[in-house]
């Protein structure tokens, strides 16, 4: 009983995959009854085999496992030594003998076999036929019969049944249709030779069934269809995968340095793509328009000195990269003729959607992708035997040039590596004063990370609040004075004053992670993975506080103060100008870290130090920056509808820069982890501080600051919202048909209730798909669980079985040596 | 779709090998007939005799009883780097031996091409995995498995400690080895071991 609930679970496993078949639990039960009597005939005419073989041939048996190993390798002559295991050796030969002649396993192993099992399926096809009743017999995949090389009913007796069933097989093939008959052939594992004598003997029989030729007519063009379909599917997905970017880049990666630093890569193509998307929607919709129809400029900047590309001020200020630039009025076509005014291009309206749209559909994106990873490393997550999984499935059989198979070996063992270190973590224990020890340490630690978080927090505030300052009393001090006197030397001092923030954070931002490293080496974790999160979770404390501060000095500060005290004629130019020169810096500091960092420190410990060790990347921190940088181009769209372009060039350098780094001056991770959730996490950190944070900042900024009055395309409303509202009311008065749009703008976006309405809407549906992937997961675990039990109930079934044969043994062995005496 | 021609010197071309599967029963040609062409065997049997011209005659219909060595078939640039080229073959010729007749030659393509059904794969890459074929995988077989997998970039230790593993893993039953009801289970929560199992296309030379 055991055996056939096992036998269940499997093929309601594979059941799931099979075609055609409704999963109908009584219809595999009994098909597995077939089976078992099937079995259990095969069983019976071997059973006195086994009762007169008594327990002292067990030396013969071995024997005879060591001859049926076959000359082929010397691996086998140790298969008899797996009686390492002590419940194996307490099991006689005998009970070895029925274990393996049990259902589960005898299917597969012999030719007869094979032809008994397809013979009670050709059966049940028949009846089904007959009964017209759906069943799941006739595709049930109980049975995968194997090993042509190693026939173990070899005897005479056995030829006959063997042919006997044949016979019978034969004999029900005849009666099933061809269409049904060529299925079934087809999905017999002999080898090519006995199938097309089963077909030939088959189809010779039939007397009223026509020739081979006329009936697979249709379902040889069909076939020739599907193929060709199917071969199309196949080319065009492995043109498109060898069209990915940077696809033997990053083959190259893993198969050196392992999933973890592959996932970086990974990520970095991810924001990559992000950032084409954003450079499309704005440049299509902003910059081209814009571009096209130049607004008239009041003054041109003096071009001076290289320092501006730095600073993105002087002559960018005045282009097409800020906020400013941007016109206030509908883009006309000028017209020779009469041309009407449908060509028109409601610039600020475009800007609002343009901006609102890119960020919507970010968050879709982001949010998909974040549930998609999600549900792969669930998966992942969930399944046991997950080492094994890997050992069978992993090699790659398509694989045929020298070097990709060394790289895939690579890959596999580093994987491996991985998966065995995972595994053995898991066995060590210590002792509960270490426990403390361990915890106290880490408790310094966080303390220490936590404190210096706040010192730098707080020490940008105060810095920027004083540049802030030096920055009115410069503009004072220079309105006061006569616009001659400015000389170039004091521009040029104003310019570079200007860099002093960025370059205060980023080194800060470089420093820390290094303060954060050292601090950690004095912890003590138990898996590599672990620290490695740890590690994210410090950066990312230091980049989110790092980013709030200037946000409130950006949205707090220049924003609101910009009319009374300072000269700026149009504060979100400034703004976005400051996060050019963020993204620039974050940039040319990350340059320097791998120069420094990698390049120098690898010449360093080689050369001076004399030691092979390189340095190891890091890719916690390497993300992180990452993360941060991106965060900064999400927030700088609105002020600077270009710098997605940046961001896109900088990414594509980082790219190419990391990678050779790395190839040139890393080694691999000595302690490689399992990086199986690594990517779903960057995906959740990008999603859940960087852009929630981002999106919330430019919402506040378009909903409640009042923009500058004298540039850029909402200039003289009171917000940028007001935009949307101001079009909808022009429409209204203008078309009386449209009201019903000014009144649905009223209520339904003005109003917050909607809002709150559709966001609660959405939790929902979140709430009910967690619920849902939980419940599956339950299931899998009872499954599982199930599975583990009826092994252990079989295990103990063959155990009862040798103890009753253990008993009866010595009795039977009395009266047969009584019988011996007698016959004296 | 290509069209089929015929060159002397190997046959009839005609599709890339992936294809075959869907033909060795349903068009219901015998061994005579397949050498007429008009089937994707012509293009095998010109592979088939491409390994050996003068031994492979170009005419089947007597079905003649040829085998061809595996070293000759394990040079074929699809298993040349194969690290499980010798299992492969030995696995699909008749005796084990590792030499194969032009219909375990179609068999050995037909499997590992990209029509087989799931199970039909699992049954042959269990095989495959089984050294030292008693029907079981033990730990012996693992052990081998993974030396082919990772070439010498593991210790023989860590080997072992893989092979342990796995076998604590996929044994459900308790008995050292694993069965095809085992492996089943494990390879059925893989889900691109369909695609991994098969050879690469060639392709079609026929210009």
């Amino acid at each position: 009983m055991a055996a056939h609930g096992v036998g269940f679970d499997a093929d309601a496993f594979f059941s799931e995959a099979a075609f055609e078949s409704p999963v109908d639990e009584e219809g595999v039960h009994h098909s597995f009854s077939q089976l078992i009597q099937e079995q259990t005939q095969d069983l019976d005419s071997y059973k006195e085999a086994i009762e007169m073989c008594p327990l002292e041939t067990e030396e013969k048996s071995k024997d005879d496992a060591l001859s049926l190993s076959g000359p082929a390798s010397s691996v086998g002559a140790d298969s008899s030594g797996s009686a390492a295991d002590p419940l194996v050796e307490r099991w006689s030969s005998d009970t070895l003998r029925v274990l393996s002649s049990m259902p589960s396993r005898t299917i597969g192993r012999s030719r007869g076999a094979i032809l008994s099992q397809y013979y009670s399926r050709t059966m049940q096809l028949c009846r089904r036929r007959q009964s017209h009743r759906p069943s799941i017999h006739s595709f049930s995949r109980s049975a995968r019969p194997s090993i042509c090389g190693y026939r173990v009913e070899s005897d005479a007796a056995h030829f006959e049944a063997e042919e006997n069933k044949k016979e019978q097989l034969i004999n029900n093939l005849q009666n099933l249709s061809v269409g049904e008959r060529v299925r079934m052939l087809k999905a017999i594992p002999l080898n090519l030779a006995e199938k097309s004598e089963l077909r030939r003997l088959a189809s010779n029989k039939t007397i009223h069934s026509p020739s081979p030729h006329e009936i697979p007519c249709c379902s040889h063009f069909k076939d020739y269809i599907i193929i060709a379909l199917r071969n199309g599917r196949y080319s065009w997905l492995s043109f498109v995968s060898s069209m990915q970017l940077w696809q033997t880049a990053l083959k190259t990666v893993s198969g050196r340095f392992g999933t973890g630093v592959l996932s970086y890569f990974v990520f970095l193509r991810t924001l990559f793509f992000f950032n084409v998307f954003l450079l499309l929607v704005t440049g299509l919709f902003l910059v081209v328009p814009q571009a096209v129809r130049p607004p008239v400029l009041k003054k041109t900047a003096p071009v001076h000195f290289g320092l501006e590309l730095l600073t993105g001020a002087g002559y960018f200020s005045d282009s097409l990269l800020y906020y400013g630039y941007y016109s206030n009025y509908t883009l006309q076509k000028p017209c020779s003729n009469s041309c009407g005014s449908h060509l028109s291009y409601n610039m600020p309206l475009a800007y609002f959607f343009t901006i609102g749209v890119a960020f919507f559909i970010t968050c879709i994106i982001l949010v998909y992708s974040m549930s998609q990873s999600f549900g792969q490393s669930f998966r992942v997550d969930r399944s046991k035997g997950l080492l094994t999984i890997k050992v069978f499935s992993c090699w790659d059989f398509k694989v045929i040039k020298k070097s990709s198979v060394k790289l895939q070996c690579e890959n596999i063992s580093t994987q491996l590596k991985e998966l065995v270190a995972e595994v053995n973590r898991k066995e060590v224990k210590s002792s509960w004063l270490r426990c403390l020890f361990t915890v106290s340490v880490q408790l310094l630690a966080w303390f220490i990370c936590i404190g210096s978080t706040v010192a730098c927090a707080l020490a940008v505030y105060y810095f920027s609040e004083y540049m802030h300052k030096d920055l009115i009393d410069h503009k004072h001090s220079c309105s006061n004075s006569s616009q001659t006197a400015e000389s170039s030397g004091s521009v040029l001092l104003k310019e570079a004053s200007l860099l002093a923030l960025p370059t205060v954070v980023s080194s800060v931002n470089l420093l820390m992670p290094g303060f954060f490293n050292t601090v950690a080496w004095m912890e003590e974790y138990d898996s590599p993975s672990k620290r490695n999160y740890v590690a994210i979770f410090r950066n990312l404390m230091l980049k989110v506080s790092m980013l709030g501060v200037l946000c409130f000095h950006w949205l707090g500060r220049v924003a609101v103060q910009h009319p009374k005290c300072m000269d700026l004629q149009c504060w979100e130019s400034f703004v976005g100008q400051e996060l050019y020169r963020f993204l620039l810096m974050d940039f040319i500091f990350t340059m320097l870290d791998t120069l420094i960092g990698e390049l120098l420190w690898r010449l360093f410990t080689q050369k001076v130090l004399k030691k092979k060790r390189k340095p190891v990347f890091d890719i916690a921190r390497n993300v992180l920056e990452l993360i941060y940088g991106q965060t900064l181009a999400w927030l700088g769209v609105l002020f600077t509808p270009l710098l997605p372009a940046v961001q896109v060039t900088k990414l594509l350098l980082l790219f190419y820069i990391k990678k050779m780094s790395l190839m040139m001056n890393c080694q691999a991770p000595r302690k490689p982890w399992l990086a199986s959730q690594m990517t779903t996490f960057f995906i959740t950190l990008l999603c859940f501080p960087s852009f929630l944070g981002a999106a919330v900042c430019v919402t506040y900024t378009m909903w409640t600051i009042k923009p500058s009055p004298s540039c850029g395309p909402f200039r003289g409303l009171g917000t940028m919202f007001q935009a949307g509202k101001r079009w909808v009311e022009d429409l209204a008065t203008a078309n009386t048909r449209f009201k019903w749009l000014s009144w649905a703008h009223a209520y339904l976006v003005e109003n917050p209730f909607f809002l709150f309405l559709a966001a609660g809407v959405f939790l929902i549906v979140i709430y009910f798909h967690i619920q849902v992937v939980d419940g599956q997961r339950k299931i899998i675990e009872l499954l599982q669980e199930q599975i583990e039990n009826e092994g252990e109930d079989k295990k103990f079934l063959i155990t009862r079985l040798q103890e009753i044969h253990e008993r009866k043994r010595p009795i039977s062995r009395r009266i047969r040596t009584m019988s011996e005496e007698s016959s004296f | 779709m290509q069209k089929y021609f015929y060159r002397p010197s190997t046959g009839w071309h005609c599709r890339p090998i992936e294809s075959i599967y869907m033909y060795p029963l349903c068009t219901g040609l015998t061994h005579s007939q397949l050498m007429l062409g008009f089937s994707p065997f012509s293009r095998l049997h010109g592979r088939f005799r491409e390994l050996a011209p003068n031994l492979v005659p170009l005419d089947y219909t007597n079905n003649p009883d040829i085998t061809l060595t595996s070293c000759l078939i394990t040079a074929m640039p699809e298993l040349k780097e194969n690290p499980f080229r010798q299992r492969i073959v030995e696995t699909f010729s008749e005796d084990g031996s590792g030499d194969l007749s032009f219909s375990d030659f179609v068999d050995m393509f037909s499997i590992l091409s990209e029509m087989a059904p799931l199970d039909l794969k699992i049954t042959y890459a269990f095989k495959i995995y089984d050294f030292n074929m008693d029907g079981f995988l033990c730990e012996q077989d693992v052990e081998e498995v993974v030396h082919r997998l990772t070439g010498e970039e593991l210790k023989p230790e860590e080997r072992k400690l893989v092979s342990h593993r796995v076998m604590e893993e996929a044994d459900l039953d308790g008995d050292g080895k694993l069965s095809l009801t085992d492996f089943e289970n494990m390879i059925s929560k893989a889900p691109d071991f369909i695609s991994r199992f098969k050879l690469v296309s060639i392709p079609c030379e026929c210009q």
